[in-house]
């Protein structure tokens, strides 16, 4: 079998499979009911630390 | 000890520099040699006189970030941009009346030569250094602590302006791949992939050591702008320079697998450069001017993925009708078009937020260039699917159209949001407490969406027009129009879009005497109240 046609083979059927299977589990992430609080804590992010209090000398 | 390894590096550059000026075999490597020579030299007397000094750089007196960096970004962004709007009116013009090529300017100032010259400017050097900037800006606040790497951003910053330099002008002295939106020759090239590099270690060390628990969603796709931008570079550039001293290279690809490797990043240039990243600022300055979270961060993470997943295969819809398998053509323009949801969902999220605050519309000129930012992003991405249908396709491809079409999304949505930001971070950089002219603000507004109306609405008629007239034939089945009667018949709406492209440079020229204005710390002009007396009694 050429490289192509093995290549094809593989991103047709078992590659397919998992870039949906990662997709689909992402959306059930997204929308897992206890997911609510960790996303409404993450979308007030910008609002805080608006100044570095922390006190850092790095280089 | 690293400033010796840095002395000895940057004179083994400075003397093979020096040898490439003698030794080049074109003029731009010859330029370019010679830039790089100079600039070698320079930063190893500049090393060597601050060897011993104390390297760690102090944290901005105002935030208490890394914003020395950001502020230069800020004005780089602004310099780019009114750089590379104005060669685009000027090419603009060179269109509507050929005589602006002139005679004693060839062959650097013809329209072949300027053409990449405003396409690297505008895309690379003003939205690439408003990226950076942004990124920088929001990814030490969203994360909670300074940048990473130190003077590794300074690097980033200065590495990328280099780029510049030696991309513009290697096209003025005629050195190209030939590879639209990736013309830059090998070296600079190379030179790039460093920096890149370079930013990619100072982002994600900056995530790696955050003190916020989550990562914040503009970074996730500041990250896939990042990383995906790198792979595509790669990839597109692969090619093998002819000689170590000439600017010339051989493809690695060719044929029809080059076309398709050229649009798979050329579309992705469009998919993760102006749309990933700048989604990146939209995540985090939409909300913060609007004082709310994003409208669903739900939403966020489902449009993050499925605009990752889905860009990546739409490039084919540039090579309909030509030597690409018809599959494959297919595939591009299905993916096309289910890409229209997730940018939909990014445009919903984004208005949505306002919700709530719409009275901010009337009163904040910079929620209102956010909202037609958006606006023009929604508007683009539903044109560029209808396009990329292989039917329309057939109309509208190697027309005006595309022209059009890339120029809502480019000066509607990658413009506005970019002068949004910049509106945003001037006063808060140099700590003022706003813009010193809000009215110019709202002046900018109105000029640069009239500019774009003219521009994309004399666009889609000469596109159009264009199209029609090529595909019309006689009762014989003979063509009827030459292409010589389609370049005249387009004459009225090459002024027009030229006349718009003015306004929109007016514009940013107002935004940079505003700039200019809040960073020297003018105050505005107020208008004296009249003073009320009380009239004489008696007379």
């Amino acid at each position: 079998m050429h490289t192509y046609s093995l290549l094809r083979e593989i991103a047709d059927s078992w590659v397919l499979l998992a870039m949906f299977a990662f997709f689909i589990g992402v959306a059930i992430w997204a929308f897992w009911p206890g997911m609510a609080a960790d996303q409404r804590n993450a979308a007030d992010i910008p609002f805080r630390n608006d100044t570095n209090t922390e006190e850092q000398g790095h280089e | 000890m690293g400033n010796f390894i840095k002395l000895i590096l940057l004179g083994i550059v400075a003397i093979v520099a020096a040898i490439a000026v003698n030794w080049g075999r074109d003029l731009a490597y010859q330029v370019h040699a010679f830039l790089i020579m100079l600039i070698a030299a320079g930063m190893f007397i500049w090393v060597l006189r601050n060897t011993g000094e104390p390297a760690a750089l102090a944290p901005d007196p105002i935030s208490g970030y890394d914003d020395g960096v950001v502020r230069a970004g800020v004005i780089a962004t602004a310099f780019w941009g009114v750089a590379g709007f104005l060669v685009g009116v000027f090419i603009a013009f060179q269109l509507a009346f050929p005589e602006l090529n002139f005679e004693w300017g060839q062959p650097f100032t013809n329209f072949g030569r300027l053409r990449p010259l405003h396409t690297s400017a505008v895309i690379f050097a003003f939205g690439g250094n408003a990226l950076i900037a942004t990124s920088f800006y929001v990814v030490q606040r969203t994360s909670g602590v300074r940048l990473f790497g130190g003077k590794l951003s300074w690097f980033v910053f200065w590495g990328y302006q280099l780029f510049i330099v030696l991309a513009a002008t290697g096209y003025l002295l005629g050195a190209t791949q030939s590879k639209e939106y990736a013309e830059p020759e090998w070296y600079v090239d190379l030179w790039l992939t460093i920096v890149w590099v370079a930013y990619l270690l100072v982002f994600l060390g900056t995530i790696f050591t955050r003190k916020e628990r989550h990562i914040y969603v503009a970074n996730w796709f500041y990250l896939s702008f990042i990383v995906t931008v790198a792979m595509l570079h790669i990839v597109n550039n692969l090619s093998v320079p002819v000689s170590f001293w000439g600017s010339r290279s051989v493809q690695v690809f060719a044929g029809v697998q080059d076309a398709m490797t050229q649009w798979w990043y050329g579309h992705n240039a469009v998919g993760f450069f102006l749309t990933a990243g700048f989604l990146g600022m939209m995540y985090y300055f939409v909300p913060k001017q609007a004082g709310r979270p994003v409208y669903s961060y739900r939403l966020s993470i489902i449009h993050f993925w499925a605009l990752i997943f889905l860009y990546i295969w739409a490039g084919p819809h540039h090579l309909h009708y030509t030597a690409l398998p018809d599959w494959a053509s297919t595939l591009g323009m299905v993916f096309s078009v289910i890409l229209w949801m997730p940018s939909w969902g990014g445009m919903i999220n984004g208005l949505m937020t306002l919700n709530g605050a719409w009275d901010k519309l009337r009163t904040d000129p910079i929620i209102r260039m956010f909202v037609i930012s958006l606006a023009f992003y929604g508007m683009s991405t539903f044109e560029g699917p209808m396009m990329s249908i292989r039917a329309v396709n057939s109309l509208s491809h190697y027309t005006d159209w595309t022209i059009g079409h890339v120029h809502s999304g480019a000066l509607g949505w990658n413009g506005m949001i970019v002068f949004a930001c910049l509106y945003f971070l001037t006063p808060k950089l140099w700590g003022r407490d706003k813009m010193y002219s809000m009215s110019a603000i709202n002046v900018h507004f109105w000029l640069a969406t009239v500019g774009i109306v003219l521009y994309a609405a004399s666009m889609w008629v000469t596109g159009i027009m264009e199209g029609l007239m090529w595909r019309e034939v006689d009762d014989q089945g003979f063509l009827v129009n030459s292409f010589a009667d389609t370049v005249s018949a387009k004459f009225p709406m090459y002024v027009v879009r030229g006349t718009g492209g003015l306004l929109y440079l007016s514009g940013a020229l107002i935004m940079c005497w505003n700039m200019f204005m809040t960073i020297r710390g003018a105050k505005p002009y107020q208008q004296p109240v009249a003073e009320i007396t009380t009239p004489v009694q008696g007379v």
